[in-house]
Protein backbone atom coordinates (compact mmCIF):
# COMPACT_ATOMS: atom_id res chain seq x y z
CA UNK A 1 0.00 0.00 0.00
CA UNK A 2 1.81 3.33 -1.26
CA UNK A 3 2.24 6.00 2.14
CA UNK A 4 0.08 8.53 1.31
CA UNK A 5 -2.63 5.49 0.81
CA UNK A 6 -1.94 4.13 4.11
CA UNK A 7 -2.70 7.45 6.13
CA UNK A 8 -5.24 8.36 4.13
CA UNK A 9 -6.86 5.06 4.81
CA UNK A 10 -5.55 5.10 8.25
CA UNK A 11 -6.97 8.68 9.13
CA UNK A 12 -10.26 7.78 7.98
CA UNK A 13 -10.65 4.67 10.26
CA UNK A 14 -9.87 7.08 12.88
CA UNK A 15 -12.86 9.61 11.16
CA UNK A 16 -15.09 6.07 11.33
CA UNK A 17 -14.43 5.47 14.97
CA UNK A 18 -15.16 9.18 15.98
CA UNK A 19 -18.08 9.54 13.91
CA UNK A 20 -19.91 6.05 15.01
CA UNK A 21 -19.22 7.40 18.27
CA UNK A 22 -20.76 10.30 17.80
CA UNK A 23 -23.94 8.72 16.40
CA UNK A 24 -23.79 5.82 19.01
CA UNK A 25 -24.28 8.27 21.97
CA UNK A 26 -27.47 10.09 19.80
CA UNK A 27 -28.89 6.97 18.92
CA UNK A 28 -28.48 6.00 22.51
CA UNK A 29 -30.05 9.43 24.12
CA UNK A 30 -32.55 8.44 21.89
CA UNK A 31 -33.29 5.67 23.35
CA UNK A 32 -32.98 7.16 26.64
CA UNK A 33 -33.64 10.99 26.47
CA UNK A 34 -31.99 12.19 29.42
CA UNK A 35 -28.93 14.47 28.26
CA UNK A 36 -30.46 16.38 25.37
CA UNK A 37 -27.11 18.28 24.76
CA UNK A 38 -25.74 15.71 23.37
CA UNK A 39 -27.46 16.46 20.16
CA UNK A 40 -24.78 19.05 19.53
CA UNK A 41 -22.84 16.33 18.02
CA UNK A 42 -25.08 16.05 14.89
CA UNK A 43 -23.31 17.93 12.64
CA UNK A 44 -19.84 16.33 14.01
CA UNK A 45 -21.47 13.00 13.39
CA UNK A 46 -22.54 13.81 9.92
CA UNK A 47 -18.93 15.42 8.92
CA UNK A 48 -17.28 12.50 10.22
CA UNK A 49 -18.62 10.04 8.66
CA UNK A 50 -19.35 11.80 5.08
CA UNK A 51 -16.54 13.41 4.52
CA UNK A 52 -13.48 12.11 7.22
CA UNK A 53 -14.82 8.23 6.70
CA UNK A 54 -16.30 7.50 2.97
CA UNK A 55 -14.62 10.50 0.97
CA UNK A 56 -11.67 10.36 2.43
CA UNK A 57 -11.40 6.24 2.42
CA UNK A 58 -12.24 6.29 -1.55
CA UNK A 59 -9.63 8.95 -2.18
CA UNK A 60 -7.06 6.30 -0.24
CA UNK A 61 -8.20 3.60 -2.08
CA UNK A 62 -8.09 5.63 -5.66
CA UNK A 63 -4.46 6.77 -4.85
CA UNK A 64 -3.73 2.97 -4.64
CA UNK A 65 -5.49 1.23 -6.97
CA UNK A 66 -5.70 3.74 -9.96
CA UNK A 67 -3.89 2.98 -13.43
CA UNK A 68 0.05 4.52 -12.72
CA UNK A 69 1.70 6.67 -15.34
CA UNK A 70 5.00 6.31 -17.21
CA UNK A 71 4.59 2.64 -18.23
CA UNK A 72 3.25 1.88 -14.65
CA UNK A 73 6.69 3.34 -12.65
CA UNK A 74 4.95 6.65 -11.33
CA UNK A 75 1.84 7.91 -9.79
CA UNK A 76 2.31 11.45 -11.16
CA UNK A 77 2.44 14.78 -9.16
CA UNK A 78 1.51 13.59 -5.95
CA UNK A 79 1.55 17.04 -4.55
CA UNK A 80 -1.94 17.51 -4.76
CA UNK A 81 -3.07 14.33 -3.68
CA UNK A 82 -1.01 14.97 -0.21
CA UNK A 83 -2.09 18.70 -0.19
CA UNK A 84 -5.79 17.01 -0.12
CA UNK A 85 -5.00 14.92 2.40
CA UNK A 86 -4.03 17.62 5.24
CA UNK A 87 -6.95 19.85 3.51
CA UNK A 88 -10.17 17.02 4.33
CA UNK A 89 -9.01 16.44 7.49
CA UNK A 90 -8.56 19.63 8.75
CA UNK A 91 -12.03 20.66 6.79
CA UNK A 92 -13.65 17.45 8.17
CA UNK A 93 -12.57 18.50 12.37
CA UNK A 94 -12.82 22.21 11.74
CA UNK A 95 -16.82 21.78 10.23
CA UNK A 96 -17.45 19.17 12.82
CA UNK A 97 -15.95 21.13 16.10
CA UNK A 98 -17.53 24.58 14.46
CA UNK A 99 -20.91 22.25 14.59
CA UNK A 100 -20.65 20.66 18.18
CA UNK A 101 -19.46 23.84 19.94
CA UNK A 102 -22.11 26.57 18.47
CA UNK A 103 -18.85 28.17 17.38
CA UNK A 104 -19.25 30.79 14.52
CA UNK A 105 -20.33 29.82 11.50
CA UNK A 106 -17.10 30.93 9.96
CA UNK A 107 -15.44 28.08 11.49
CA UNK A 108 -17.63 25.59 9.41
CA UNK A 109 -17.96 27.49 6.41
CA UNK A 110 -13.63 27.25 6.60
CA UNK A 111 -14.50 23.81 7.44
CA UNK A 112 -16.41 22.69 4.16
CA UNK A 113 -14.16 24.96 2.18
CA UNK A 114 -11.16 23.17 3.20
CA UNK A 115 -13.17 20.40 2.33
CA UNK A 116 -14.16 21.51 -1.45
CA UNK A 117 -10.60 22.05 -1.70
CA UNK A 118 -9.58 18.64 -0.80
CA UNK A 119 -11.76 16.90 -3.30
CA UNK A 120 -10.33 19.92 -6.04
CA UNK A 121 -6.63 18.92 -5.09
CA UNK A 122 -7.24 15.47 -5.19
CA UNK A 123 -9.44 15.73 -9.02
CA UNK A 124 -6.30 17.40 -9.89
CA UNK A 125 -4.09 14.48 -9.28
CA UNK A 126 -6.24 11.81 -9.98
CA UNK A 127 -7.86 13.17 -13.36
CA UNK A 128 -4.63 11.94 -15.31
CA UNK A 129 -4.97 8.58 -13.74
CA UNK A 130 -8.58 7.83 -14.74
CA UNK A 131 -7.89 5.87 -18.20
CA UNK A 132 -7.72 2.31 -19.17
CA UNK A 133 -5.04 0.28 -17.10
CA UNK A 134 -3.32 -0.87 -20.88
CA UNK A 135 -2.38 2.42 -21.78
CA UNK A 136 -4.88 2.27 -24.80
CA UNK A 137 -8.19 4.35 -26.30
CA UNK B 1 -14.10 -14.30 -3.16
CA UNK B 2 -13.43 -15.27 0.87
CA UNK B 3 -16.89 -16.12 2.75
CA UNK B 4 -16.84 -13.18 4.88
CA UNK B 5 -16.69 -10.69 2.19
CA UNK B 6 -19.33 -12.99 0.52
CA UNK B 7 -21.81 -12.20 3.42
CA UNK B 8 -20.87 -8.33 3.82
CA UNK B 9 -21.55 -7.80 -0.05
CA UNK B 10 -24.63 -9.62 0.10
CA UNK B 11 -25.98 -8.11 2.95
CA UNK B 12 -24.61 -5.04 1.44
CA UNK B 13 -26.77 -5.77 -1.49
CA UNK B 14 -30.36 -6.68 0.25
CA UNK B 15 -29.75 -3.01 2.65
CA UNK B 16 -29.73 -1.30 -0.28
CA UNK B 17 -32.92 -2.72 -1.47
CA UNK B 18 -34.84 -2.58 1.53
CA UNK B 19 -33.12 1.02 1.87
CA UNK B 20 -34.99 1.78 -1.52
CA UNK B 21 -38.28 0.46 -0.84
CA UNK B 22 -38.30 2.44 2.54
CA UNK B 23 -37.61 5.12 0.26
CA UNK B 24 -40.61 4.27 -1.76
CA UNK B 25 -43.00 4.44 1.47
CA UNK B 26 -41.34 7.45 2.86
CA UNK B 27 -42.73 9.03 -0.97
CA UNK B 28 -46.08 7.89 -0.85
CA UNK B 29 -47.37 9.83 1.98
CA UNK B 30 -47.95 12.78 -0.24
CA UNK B 31 -49.87 10.59 -2.54
CA UNK B 32 -51.35 7.96 -0.43
CA UNK B 33 -52.66 7.49 3.11
CA UNK B 34 -50.10 5.70 5.21
CA UNK B 35 -49.55 4.41 8.85
CA UNK B 36 -47.86 7.35 10.96
CA UNK B 37 -44.84 5.02 11.25
CA UNK B 38 -44.48 5.75 7.79
CA UNK B 39 -42.87 9.17 8.71
CA UNK B 40 -41.03 8.33 11.44
CA UNK B 41 -39.03 6.68 8.97
CA UNK B 42 -36.32 9.04 7.47
CA UNK B 43 -33.49 8.49 9.75
CA UNK B 44 -33.86 4.80 9.21
CA UNK B 45 -34.00 5.38 5.57
CA UNK B 46 -30.57 6.98 5.54
CA UNK B 47 -28.76 4.82 7.83
CA UNK B 48 -29.92 1.59 6.13
CA UNK B 49 -28.45 3.22 3.03
CA UNK B 50 -25.34 4.88 4.75
CA UNK B 51 -24.76 1.86 7.08
CA UNK B 52 -26.36 -0.91 5.59
CA UNK B 53 -25.17 -0.57 1.84
CA UNK B 54 -22.40 1.89 2.24
CA UNK B 55 -20.05 1.22 5.19
CA UNK B 56 -20.97 -2.50 4.71
CA UNK B 57 -19.56 -2.77 1.03
CA UNK B 58 -16.61 -0.91 2.13
CA UNK B 59 -16.20 -3.24 4.96
CA UNK B 60 -16.60 -6.81 3.17
CA UNK B 61 -14.46 -5.34 0.42
CA UNK B 62 -11.46 -4.14 2.11
CA UNK B 63 -10.93 -7.11 4.68
CA UNK B 64 -10.90 -8.83 0.98
CA UNK B 65 -8.33 -6.38 -0.63
CA UNK B 66 -5.98 -5.13 2.10
CA UNK B 67 -2.64 -7.36 2.13
CA UNK B 68 -2.60 -9.97 4.62
CA UNK B 69 -0.05 -10.81 7.42
CA UNK B 70 3.52 -11.87 6.73
CA UNK B 71 3.86 -15.50 6.54
CA UNK B 72 6.32 -14.97 9.44
CA UNK B 73 2.98 -13.39 11.51
CA UNK B 74 0.48 -14.87 12.63
CA UNK B 75 -2.41 -14.21 10.55
CA UNK B 76 -5.08 -11.52 11.76
CA UNK B 77 -8.20 -13.17 14.16
CA UNK B 78 -11.07 -13.74 11.69
CA UNK B 79 -13.14 -13.57 14.64
CA UNK B 80 -13.04 -9.54 14.36
CA UNK B 81 -14.39 -9.69 11.29
CA UNK B 82 -17.40 -11.65 12.14
CA UNK B 83 -18.15 -9.79 15.09
CA UNK B 84 -18.18 -6.54 12.76
CA UNK B 85 -20.34 -7.95 10.59
CA UNK B 86 -22.69 -9.63 13.37
CA UNK B 87 -23.01 -6.26 15.38
CA UNK B 88 -23.18 -4.34 12.38
CA UNK B 89 -26.29 -6.20 10.96
CA UNK B 90 -27.62 -6.75 14.35
CA UNK B 91 -27.58 -3.17 15.48
CA UNK B 92 -28.65 -1.84 12.53
CA UNK B 93 -31.72 -4.54 12.29
CA UNK B 94 -32.77 -3.59 16.24
CA UNK B 95 -32.60 -0.06 15.25
CA UNK B 96 -34.60 -0.25 11.82
CA UNK B 97 -37.62 -1.82 14.04
CA UNK B 98 -37.47 -0.11 17.15
CA UNK B 99 -36.58 3.29 16.45
CA UNK B 100 -39.98 4.06 14.18
CA UNK B 101 -41.76 2.04 17.30
CA UNK B 102 -40.12 4.41 19.72
CA UNK B 103 -41.29 7.27 18.22
CA UNK B 104 -44.48 6.76 18.18
CA UNK B 105 -44.78 5.30 21.75
CA UNK B 106 -41.88 6.72 23.63
CA UNK B 107 -42.77 4.82 27.21
CA UNK B 108 -43.24 1.37 25.41
CA UNK B 109 -39.83 0.19 26.80
CA UNK B 110 -38.41 0.74 23.40
CA UNK B 111 -35.70 3.19 23.90
CA UNK B 112 -33.19 0.13 25.74
CA UNK B 113 -33.40 -1.31 22.43
CA UNK B 114 -31.73 1.74 21.10
CA UNK B 115 -29.38 1.95 23.40
CA UNK B 116 -28.17 -1.50 22.69
CA UNK B 117 -28.72 -1.21 19.02
CA UNK B 118 -26.05 1.80 19.33
CA UNK B 119 -23.70 -0.21 21.33
CA UNK B 120 -23.73 -2.99 18.52
CA UNK B 121 -23.06 -0.77 16.06
CA UNK B 122 -20.24 0.63 17.76
CA UNK B 123 -18.58 -1.90 18.96
CA UNK B 124 -18.68 -3.61 14.76
CA UNK B 125 -16.67 -0.42 14.62
CA UNK B 126 -14.54 -1.07 16.80
CA UNK B 127 -13.63 -4.97 15.80
CA UNK B 128 -13.77 -3.36 12.11
CA UNK B 129 -10.91 -1.04 12.80
CA UNK B 130 -9.38 -3.59 14.76
CA UNK B 131 -9.07 -5.97 12.18
CA UNK B 132 -8.21 -3.60 9.42
CA UNK B 133 -6.00 -1.45 10.73
CA UNK B 134 -2.91 -3.37 11.20
CA UNK B 135 -2.94 -4.68 7.33
CA UNK B 136 -2.76 -0.71 6.34
CA UNK B 137 1.02 -0.46 6.00
CA UNK B 138 3.35 0.84 3.59
CA UNK B 139 5.72 -1.20 1.62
Amino acid sequence: VPRLSCWLVRAALVHLLAGFTAGGLLLAEKGVGRWPALWRLFGAHVELVLIGWTAQLAMGMAFWVLPRLAGGTSRGDERPAWAAFWLVNAGAVLAGLGAVAGAPAGLVLAGRAAEAAAVGAFALHAWGRVRPASGGG
Amino acid sequence: VPRLTRWFVKAALAYLVLALLVGVALAMPAAVRMPPVVLTLAPVYFHLVMVGWVTQLIFGISLWMFPRHARDRPPAPEALGWSAFVGLNAGLLLRAVAEPVHALDPRGGWGGLLVLAAALQWLAGVAYVAAVWPRVKGR
